[in-house]
C-alpha cells in the first residue's frame, strides 16, 4: 500500500506544477517531464549528493541546493535554468572532464554515455581547465568485467549498488580529495576480490565508460542503469529476485 | 556508589591549603611554554628549592596557559604576606634558579625578566573562558572547584528546570564560536524540541584552523569547564549521551580530558544520579585521526560512527537526525566553555559584554608578524587596530602592517584601511572574512598575497574529502591557477577564470569547507587586486 | 546498511595465524570496545601504536574482527592522514606548516630538508634514516617556524640551522654504529 501523499503546488522556472510532498525536487521535476541533469543520482539507490550537477536555485534565499537531496515544499519556487546555474553546471562538467582521462573517441561508451550526454545537455563545447592527466590504472583482472579508473567520476553508484542492493560491499572509496579512488576490498585487483558475486550491478549502474564488459569495442558498451530502479522497487515490495538475473 | 562531592568544602579546603605556603610559583606548563623549554625551568626551580631547603615555604604549581606565548616559558611568583604577583618571561633554567635564590630568598626580583601584567597585552582582556588559565593546576579538580567550578551545574540541577537553563542561554545571546556564528540558544531549542528519547550533545574539539589553538588550551588547561558546559547543555536539551571529539594531534588534551572525566565520575559530577539528582550523563571521548573536514558537524558525526569523515547532506540537520540517526547537537568547545559562567552570572550579564548582536568575549590566537603573540580574550567588538597595534604591540623589525587574516582557510585578509573594524560576526563577514574559531595571523609588507592565497588553497585541496566534485576538482584547479599567478607565469585570463571558479566552488560545494575555501582568494582579490594584475602583466609584485 | 562478507571466519581472540603476540594488544582494544563497528578508528589507532604502521594484513585482521567489509576498513584507514602504511624511518622530522609558520618560511624549510636529505615530504628517505612529515598547526605559533626533530622541539630557527641539527643527529648515530 503506498503511503498517502499530498500534492502541493510548486513552480519550475515560473511555470506551475504539482509535486508530492514526499518527493525530492529532482523526482518531482522528472515526473513532470522537466530535465535536470544529474550524474551521481540513481533512482533506487541512496542519495549521495556529490556531483552537484543537479543544483537548482530556490527563491526563498537564492541559495543553490542539490535537487536530488532537497525535499519539495508547498509553493516552492524552483529555478532550474538561470545564466548562473547554466554556467556553473558547465564549469562542473568541465572540471570532471579535466579531472580524469576522458577521451570519448576511444571510449567503449562513446555515444551511450551519461557523462557525455550531460556535457552535451549543459552545452559544454570545450574544457577550459588544465587537464590533470592522472596516472590511473585499468583493472582487467576480472574474467567478466573491466574497471578503467581513467573514466571514473567518483559518483559512487557502483559502491552504493553493491552495498545497498547486492549486499556484497566489494567497493569503497579510498584516500580522500583529489586522490580519491574506488577500490575493491583491500585495494586488490577486482579478479582477486572474493566478495564479488559477479552480479554486474556496478557495471549496469556506471554512468561512464569506466565499468564495462570484456571484449567491448569503442562505442559498444551500453549500460542499463534503469534496471537498478526496477530491482530496488521489486525489493521494496518484497518480490523474490534471483541473484543470477543476468544484466 | 561514590560519595557526592561537597563543592563548598572542597573549595574551602583548597583555598586554605594555599595559605600554608608563603611563596607559590605558578609555572605555565601549556604546550607553547613546554616547547620553549618550560620543563627544564620547572626542574631547575624545584631543584633549587630543595637545595635551599625551602620545601615548606615554596609551592611549585604547574598551570595552564598564561597567554603571552611568544615570551615563554612564563612563571608567576606569588608572595602571600604582601599579596603580590610577579610575572617572569623568557625563562631559562639559570633564571629559574635565580628566582629562588634572588627573588624568594633575597627579595630581589630579577628585573630583566619581569614583565608588567598591566602592559596592554594583558590590560585589554576580559577573561571568561580563560579565567583559570595560568591560575589552576589543570590536573586537579580541586583547583577548578576552588574557583567556582561545578556551582553552575549544581545550581541548574537543584534549582532550575531545563527550560530555565535554556532560557538563560537564549537570553545571553551567545553565538557559536566555531565559525558561522549560529545562535547557540536556537540550536539548543531545536534539540530540546526534537522528538525522541535518545539525544546526543557533542563537543567539537576538532580545532583545525592553522593558527588557532584556543580550544586546545581550554581542553588542556581547564578540562572541567568543558565537562560542566557539556553537562549543562545535556540537561537543558534533554540529551541522554555526550561525546567530546578531539583531534588526535592534541594528545595532552586527550589525556587531561580522559583524566578529568574519570575524576568527575568519581565525584558524582558525571555518571548516574549526578550530585544526587535524577540527572544521569556519561561523557565519552572520541579521537580523530587527522582530517580537517571533521570539524564540519556532519563529517564529525560520521567520524564518531567510525566512518570516513565525509559530510552528509543537510537537511536533515543533526538536530533532527544526527549521531546514529538520533537528534544531535554539535557545539564548539569555546561555546560550551562559556556556559557555566552564563548560568552562574545570568544571561543578562553575558549579553552586557560585547556588542548587541555579538555578545560576550572571544578568544583570539595572535600569531605572525607581531611583537606579542599568544592567546587573548577580549570583548566582542574590540577593534582590530586595538588588538594588533596596542595588545599585539604592532609589527616588529621596522616593517609595515599589511593584513590581518582571520578565519584560517575559510576566512579572509583584512587590510590596514579596515583596521578600525570591530571584531564581531557581521563586521568580519562584510569584509569577506569570518570570525572562524579565532585565529588571527598578522602579515607584514613582505607577504605576497597570491602566495598566501595559494598556501590556503593548498590546505583546502589537501583537506577536501573528495565527496563533491566542485570542491575535489575545483580546489586543484584553483591551486593551479594561483601557482601560475604567484610564479609569474599566469595571464589575465587566469585571473578572470580564478574569479569565476571561486564562485562555482563557493556556491555549489556540499559543505562549509568547499563553500568557504575560495574566501582567501576572493578577499585578497578584493583588497589586493594589484598584486594579482601586476603578477600576470609580467611585473614584479609591489613589495618585491 | 553495513554488511558482512559471507566467507569471513569467526573472530577469535589472539587468533592471528602468525602467532605475533602484538595482535593480543589489538584484541584487547577490540574487547574493550565490545567489537563495536563504530570503534574502528579507535582500534586502528591502537594497531598503529602497536605495529608502527598499518598494512593489509593488520587491516584485514581488524575487518574480520569487527565484521566490516575490507573495502570499508581500507577506505576509513586511508581517509585519515595520521594513519600510515609504511614503516617509519629511524628518525622523524616534522615541520609545522600552520599559517604562522608559513609566514615565517616553513615552506622553504620543508623544501630544503627534502632536497638535502633526499626525503620526500610525507615519506622516508631511501636509506630509511629519516622521515619527513608536515603538520597542520600544532599551536606553538610563538615558536614559528616550528620543527619537531624526534622529540626535540626546534623553535625560531632558520632553515640552515635546522638542517645542521638534522646533520648532527644523523652523524652521531653513524659514529655509534
Amino acid at each position: 500500500m503506498p503511503e498517502r501523499r499530498t500534492a502541493v503546488p510548486v513552480t519550475f522556472d515560473g511555470e506551475d506544477f504539482e509535486a508530492y510532498d514526499d518527493e525530492s525536487v529532482l523526482q518531482a521535476a522528472r515526473r513532470n517531464g522537466i530535465a535536470i541533469p544529474a550524474l551521481c543520482y540513481l533512482e533506487g539507490l541512496s542519495v549521495w549528493g556529490g556531483c552537484r550537477v543537479c543544483v537548482v536555485e530556490v527563491a526563498e534565499d537564492h541559495r543553490l541546493r542539490p535537487a536530488c537531496a532537497t525535499p519539495v515544499k508547498a509553493d516552492m519556487e524552483i529555478k532550474v535554468h538561470t545564466p548562473r546555474l547554466d554556467s556553473y553546471r558547465k564549469s562542473i562538467l568541465e572540471l570532471l572532464f579535466a579531472e580524469g582521462n576522458h577521451v570519448c573517441a576511444v571510449c567503449v561508451s562513446n555515444g551511450r554515455c551519461e557523462l557525455q550526454d550531460t556535457a552535451v545537455e549543459v552545452g559544454m563545447d570545450h574544457v577550459r581547465y588544465d587537464q590533470q592527466a592522472p596516472a590511473r590504472k585499468v583493472d582487467a583482472s576480472h574474467a567478466k568485467y573491466v574497471f578503467d579508473h581513467n573514466r571514473c567520476i567518483l559518483c559512487t553508484r557502483c559502491v552504493r549498488v553493491c552495498d545497498e542492493i547486492e549486499g556484497a560491499h566489494v567497493w569503497d572509496i579510498a584516500e580522500r580529495g583529489a586522490g580519491s579512488e574506488i577500490i575493491a576490498e583491500m585495494d586488490v585487483p577486482w579478479g582477486d576480490a572474493k566478495s564479488c558475486t559477479w552480479c554486474g550491478k556496478c557495471v549496469a549502474a556506471c554512468p561512464t565508460g569506466s565499468l564495462f564488459y570484456h571484449g567491448k569495442a569503442v562505442g559498444e558498451m551500453e549500460h542499463s542503469a534503469d534496471i537498478i530502479r526496477v530491482l530496488a522497487s521489486a525489493r521494496g515490495k518484497g518480490e523474490w529476485l534471483s541473484p543470477e538475473v543476468s544484466l | 556508589m561514590a560519595a557526592i562531592i561537597d563543592l563548598h568544602e572542597v573549595a574551602e579546603r583548597e583555598l586554605e591549603a594555599r595559605t600554608r605556603y608563603p611563596w607559590r610559583v605558578k609555572a605555565c606548563a601549556s604546550t607553547a611554554c613546554q616547547s620553549a623549554g618550560a620543563d627544564a625551568v620547572v626542574r631547575s626551580i624545584e631543584a633549587t628549592v630543595a637545595a635551599e631547603h625551602l620545601e615548606l615555604d615554596v609551592q611549585v604549581v604547574p598551570t595552564g596557559c598564561m597567554g603571552l606565548c611568544s615570551r615563554g616559558p612564563l612563571v608567576r611568583v606569588l608572595q602571600r604576606d604582601v599579596d603580590t604577583e610577579t610575572m617572569y618571561a623568557d625563562l631559562t633554567p639559570e633564571v629559574g634558579e635565580q628566582i629562588v635564590t634572588s627573588h624568594i630568598k633575597a627579595k630581589k626580583p630579577i628585573d630583566t625578566h619581569v614583565i608588567d601584567e598591566k602592559m596592554p597585552f594583558f590590560a585589554g582582556q576580559e577573561k571568561v573562558v580563560l579565567a583559570n588559565g595560568g591560575v589552576i593546576d589543570p590536573n586537579r579538580i580541586e583547583g577548578y572547584v576552588a574557583h567556582g567550578g561545578y556551582l553552575a551545574l549544581q545550581k541548574a540541577l537543584t534549582s532550575m528546570r531545563p527550560e530555565e537553563v535554556l532560557d538563560e542561554v537564549v537570553a545571553s545571546g551567545i553565538r557559536g564560536r566555531g565559525g558561522a556564528g549560529y545562535p547557540t540558544g536556537s540550536k539548543w531549542s531545536l534539540l530540546a524540541g526534537a522528538p525522541g528519547d535518545v539525544k546526543y550533545v557533542v563537543a567539537n574539539g576538532d580545532e583545525g584552523d592553522p593558527g588557532a589553538y584556543m580550544d586546545r588550551t581550554i581542553m588542556e588547561d581547564d578540562p572541567h569547564r568543558l565537562l560542566e558546559g557539556l553537562a549543562l547543555a545535556a540537561y537543558a536539551t534533554g540529551a541522554t549521551g555526550a561525546y567530546i571529539y578531539v583531534r588526535a594531534e592534541y594528545p595532552r588534551a586527550i589525556q587531561r580530558l580522559d583524566r578529568a572525566i574519570r575524576v568527575a565520575r568519581r565525584s558524582r559530577l558525571l555518571g548516574r544520579r549526578i550530585l544526587d539528582t535524577d540527572f544521569d550523563l556519561n561523557i565519552e571521548l572520541r579521537i580523530g585521526a587527522g582530517a580537517f573536514v571533521c570539524g564540519e558537524e556532519t563529517a564529525l558525526i560520521s567520524s564518531i560512527e567510525g566512518k570516513r569523515g565525509q559530510p552528509n547532506l543537510r537537511p536533515p540537520y543533526p538536530t533532527e537526525a544526527g549521531l546514529w540517526g538520533q537528534p544531535t547537537m554539535v557545539q564548539n568547545v569555546e561555546t560550551l566553555a562559556n556556559i557555566s559562567s552564563i548560568i552562574n552570572r545570568g544571561g543578562e550579564w553575558f549579553s552586557s559584554i560585547g556588542t548587541p548582536k555579538s555578545t560576550g568575549t572571544k578568544v583570539f590566537a595572535l600569531a605572525g608578524d607581531l611583537t606579542n603573540t599568544g592567546l587573548i580574550e577580549v570583548p566582542m567588538g574590540t577593534t582590530l587596530r586595538h588588538i594588533v597595534e596596542v595588545m599585539g604591540g604592532g609589527v616588529p623589525d621596522g616593517h609595515e602592517f599589511k593584513a590581518a587574516q582571520t578565519g584560517g582557510p575559510s576566512g579572509g585578509c583584512i587590510p590596514a584601511s579596515h583596521l578600525d573594524t570591530p571584531v564581531d560576526y557581521e563586521s568580519l563577514r562584510r569584509l569577506g572574512s569570518i570570525m572562524g574559531s579565532g585565529g588571527l595571523v598578522v602579515m607584514d609588507d613582505r607577504t605576497s598575497m597570491p602566495e598566501l592565497a595559494r598556501y590556503f588553497m593548498e590546505f583546502s585541496m589537501d583537506e577536501s574529502c573528495g565527496k563533491c566534485a566542485p570542491c575535489r576538482t575545483g580546489t586543484v584547479q584553483l591551486h593551479g591557477l594561483l601557482d601560475r599567478i604567484a610564479t609569474g607565469t599566469g595571464s589575465e585570463g587566469d585571473v578572470r577564470e580564478l574569479e569565476h571558479l571561486c564562485q562555482v566552488v563557493r556556491d555549489t560545494s556540499l559543505c562549509g569547507l568547499g563553500q568557504a575555501a575560495p574566501n582567501p582568494i576572493l578577499s585578497t582579490l578584493h583588497f589586493f587586486r594589484d598584486e594579482y594584475t601586476d603578477a600576470v602583466s609580467g611585473k614584479e609584485p609591489a613589495d618585491a | 546498511m553495513t554488511t558482512t562478507v559471507e566467507d569471513q571466519p569467526e573472530p577469535k581472540a589472539g587468533s592471528h595465524p602468525s602467532g605475533d603476540d602484538r595482535f593480543g594488544l589489538v584484541d584487547k582494544a577490540l574487547k574493550r570496545t565490545r567489537y563495536e563497528q563504530h570503534a574502528l578508528i579507535e582500534v586502528l589507532h591502537v594497531a598503529q601504536d602497536v605495529f608502527g604502521y598499518l598494512d593489509a594484513d593488520i587491516l584485514m585482521y581488524v575487518a574480520r574482527a569487527l565484521r566490516l567489509p575490507p573495502s570499508k576498513v581500507y577506505g576509513v584507514a586511508t581517509f585519515y592522514s595520521l594513519f600510515t602504511f609504511e614503516a617509519p624511518g629511524d628518525h622523524s622530522c616534522m615541520v609545522c606548516t600552520g599559517t604562522a609558520c608559513f609566514v615565517k618560511g616553513a615552506d622553504d624549510v620543508v623544501r630544503d630538508i627534502a632536497t638535502e636529505f633526499d626525503v620526500p615530504e610525507g615519506g622516508t628517505s631511501s636509506d630509511g634514516r629519516l622521515s619527513l612529515t608536515t603538520a597542520r598547526c600544532i599551536g606553538s605559533c610563538g615558536l614559528a617556524p616550528m620543527v619537531l626533530l624526534d622529540d626535540e622541539v626546534l623553535g625560531k630557527l632558520g632553515s640552515e640551522e635546522i638542517r645542521q641539527r638534522i646533520r648532527d643527529l644523523l652523524a652521531t648515530e653513524e659514529e655509534v654504529a
